[in-house]
């Protein structure tokens, strides 16, 4: 019954009660659904990164990535490849040769990352072909295609079938050129990504420079779910002793600290959002406590022991506070399920997003298990409101609070 | 049969430097089935008296021995328990729960008795009918008059099966006729179920129907009379 008695407590001086909540509500949907809004943000730079940009493991020569010469090759990537296919969890897997080099244009000329690839595996591992916004992705020309970024194309002044020319070091040291012609323009949300990555096909640029048919710079795996990207690493590192696995988050470790601190930023705010109403909380219940002396009184009088008063003190606060929260909680799932539908239009910011690689359109996402700690917070602050006045509540002598006028 | 025994009660009131001597070396007994009243002027000392009886105030000398326990001897939480399971109380202003119902008010003492919900249930019914307010069982408190929430209060008193019920000035805030009815229910409630009151009063409708009358001044008994 103290339970019952508590629940009806909440409701006795009604207005009173439906301004904290109203206070409460609103604080945590502010909260909640600013969180949720970073959570879409940053899962949707993760997902970009994994999905356009990096996939969710590369591999390379072990000195690749410290001096990207052109001599660092694996020399056996179709093998490599064919057994990476068959683990489990690998979704598909694509071998990559890369070359820096001068892409110039009839106009001007730009430094870009030729990236050789095989289309069809590429398909398989990188989405970059959805992001193809004019041309085709590799289809349309028949000899050396090459598919460029939207912010490319521009700084070249280029079109889709114009020419440019790629002047690439050969592997004896000497500069080379080729002649390509534009197949695709594609855009990321990422502007840096696409100024400086170009595409081709790995046989074209292997003759350029005159690699062997089988080797390559990078592998890229795309696995069926994201976090089992460090076991699968692992796996292919014991097969692989001789080259480095390094997954997304080691590639990109500030990627993941973001990522991984999110729930950590959604408690953080949440937190203070709730500290500060836990003030008004405590100011509320001091107020209830002040009203029923004579009623807390007559419970200690009649047989309440200080155990029970306590804890119907804290479950008044609590059911104060819950109420609030968990209204605030679903209005706050409610907007972030339709705006997670919608999107919200970030474009008059776009130029600025998308030169840190983030998508100007956001679309807001919360996972259940911050619901659950939202809600876990919101009950902790009611029980930590509670305390001050429940202490005053125990304190209280029957005999006096009986008597006291009201 | 004793149920309850004063024994050179003493009450001294600290207050700042000057010291109230509320209740002065009182010795009192009263046995099953008594239908007393505390009387006396204001300041005379019968409230004390009775939150001393009660176990709402600590006695400053002597001894309250309840059914063979010295309830002065007893610790803070022993003292609410035995207040739970011994002593019923009515008090002036009815201090009923607003929020429960006039069955819930007095199931809730079972309750915190840890009786069962069906036990209960039917204890609760019982009480309301023999109170006469069997038909108000669901009303709240809000929706009585102050007589109807008195006999609640009374109810309530007699949930907890106790020895005694102690009465702090329960008429004081009802009309004749509420006054009356209270009264006959709580004479009633004497003679059938045997049931001891205690009331401290200066009304005299209570006097009139109490079986003894203590009269009390300056902290003294200066009369005991049985009628």
């Amino acid at each position: 019954m103290i339970w019952s008695v508590s629940w009806r407590n909440v409701w006795r001086s009604k207005t009173r009660s439906l301004v904290i909540i109203t206070a409460i509500t609103l604080g945590v949907f502010a909260g909640v659904y600013t969180v949720a809004f970073m959570f879409g943000w940053v899962n949707q730079r993760v997902a970009s990164v994994i999905n356009t940009e990096m996939s969710h493991i590369q591999i390379h020569h072990p000195e690749y990535l410290e001096t990207y010469e052109i001599h660092d090759l694996i020399p056996n990537t179709d093998e490599i490849v064919t057994q990476i296919s068959l683990l489990e969890s690998v979704e598909a897997v694509s071998d990559r040769v890369i070359a820096n080099c001068m892409v110039a244009s009839a106009e001007t000329g730009s430094g870009v990352q030729l990236v050789g690839v095989d289309p069809e595996k590429e398909m398989l591992v990188t989405n970059i072909h959805q992001k193809v916004i004019d041309g085709e992705y590799f289809n349309g020309v028949k000899t050396n295609p090459i598919v460029i970024g939207e912010k490319l194309a521009e700084k070249l002044k280029v079109k889709v079938r114009s020419k440019v020319v790629v002047t690439i070091t050969e592997m004896d040291g000497t500069l080379t050129g080729g002649a390509f012609r534009v197949a695709g323009i594609y855009r990321t949300s990422n502007t840096s990504y696409d100024e400086m990555k170009a595409f081709v096909r790995a046989d074209d640029i292997r003759r350029l420079v005159g690699l062997d048919e089988n080797a390559g710079h990078e592998i890229a795996v795309l696995l069926n779910e994201n976090g089992t990207e460090k076991l699968i690493a692992k796996e292919i590192s014991e097969m692989h002793p001789n080259l480095q696995v390094l997954t997304w988050t080691q590639l990109l470790p500030e990627m993941e600290m973001l990522n991984e601190n999110m729930n950590l930023m959604l408690y953080i705010f949440v937190g203070i959002i709730l500290l500060a109403l836990g003030f008004g909380i405590v100011n509320t219940m001091l107020m209830v406590i002040l009203e029923r002396v004579k009623e807390l009184g007559m419970l200690m009088a009649v047989g309440m022991n200080r155990l029970r008063v306590f804890t119907m003190i804290v479950l008044e606060t609590v059911f104060l506070s819950l109420t609030g929260g968990i209204i605030g909680i679903v209005l706050a799932v409610m907007l972030t399920a339709i705006t997670g539908k919608t999107g919200i239009d970030l474009s008059l910011w776009a130029q600025g997003l998308n030169s840190f690689g983030y998508d100007s359109v956001i679309y807001p996402e919360i996972g259940f298990d911050s619901i659950v700690g939202v809600t876990i917070l919101v009950i902790i602050t009611g029980i930590i409101s509670a305390i001050y006045p429940a202490r005053k509540a125990i304190k209280l002598k029957p005999a006096e609070a009986i008597r006291i006028d009201m | 049969m004793k149920i309850l025994e004063l024994i050179n009660l003493v009450k001294i009131y600290n207050d700042s430097e000057v010291k109230v001597k509320a209740v002065d070396g009182v010795n009192l007994s009263f046995a099953k089935g008594e239908f007393a009243a505390i009387v006396g002027p204001s300041g005379s000392g019968k409230t004390t008296l009775l939150n001393l009886i009660g176990g709402l105030d600590a006695a400053t000398e002597g001894e309250i021995v309840v059914n063979g326990t010295n309830i002065a001897s007893l610790s803070p939480s022993k003292l609410i328990d035995f207040r739970l399971r011994n002593i019923g109380f009515v008090f002036q202003a009815y201090n009923l729960i607003p929020v429960l119902t006039a069955k819930e008010n007095v199931e809730f003492i079972m309750e915190l008795q840890g009786a069962k919900r069906s036990l209960r249930d039917e204890r609760a019914m019982e009480l309301l009918n023999a109170v006469g307010l069997g038909d108000r069982a669901n009303s709240r408190p809000s929706k009585m008059s102050g007589g109807q929430q008195q006999r609640v209060a009374v109810a309530r008193a007699l949930a907890s099966k106790p020895k005694f019920v102690l009465a702090d000035e329960p008429t004081a805030n009802l009309d004749s006729k509420s006054t009356e009815t209270l009264l006959d229910i709580m004479e009633r409630l004497n003679k059938e179920e045997g049931i001891t009151f205690i009331f401290s009063t200066h009304d005299q409708r209570v006097v009139k129907k109490a079986h003894r009358v203590i009269t009390v001044e300056d902290g003294h008994v200066v009369s005991d009379e049985v009628k």
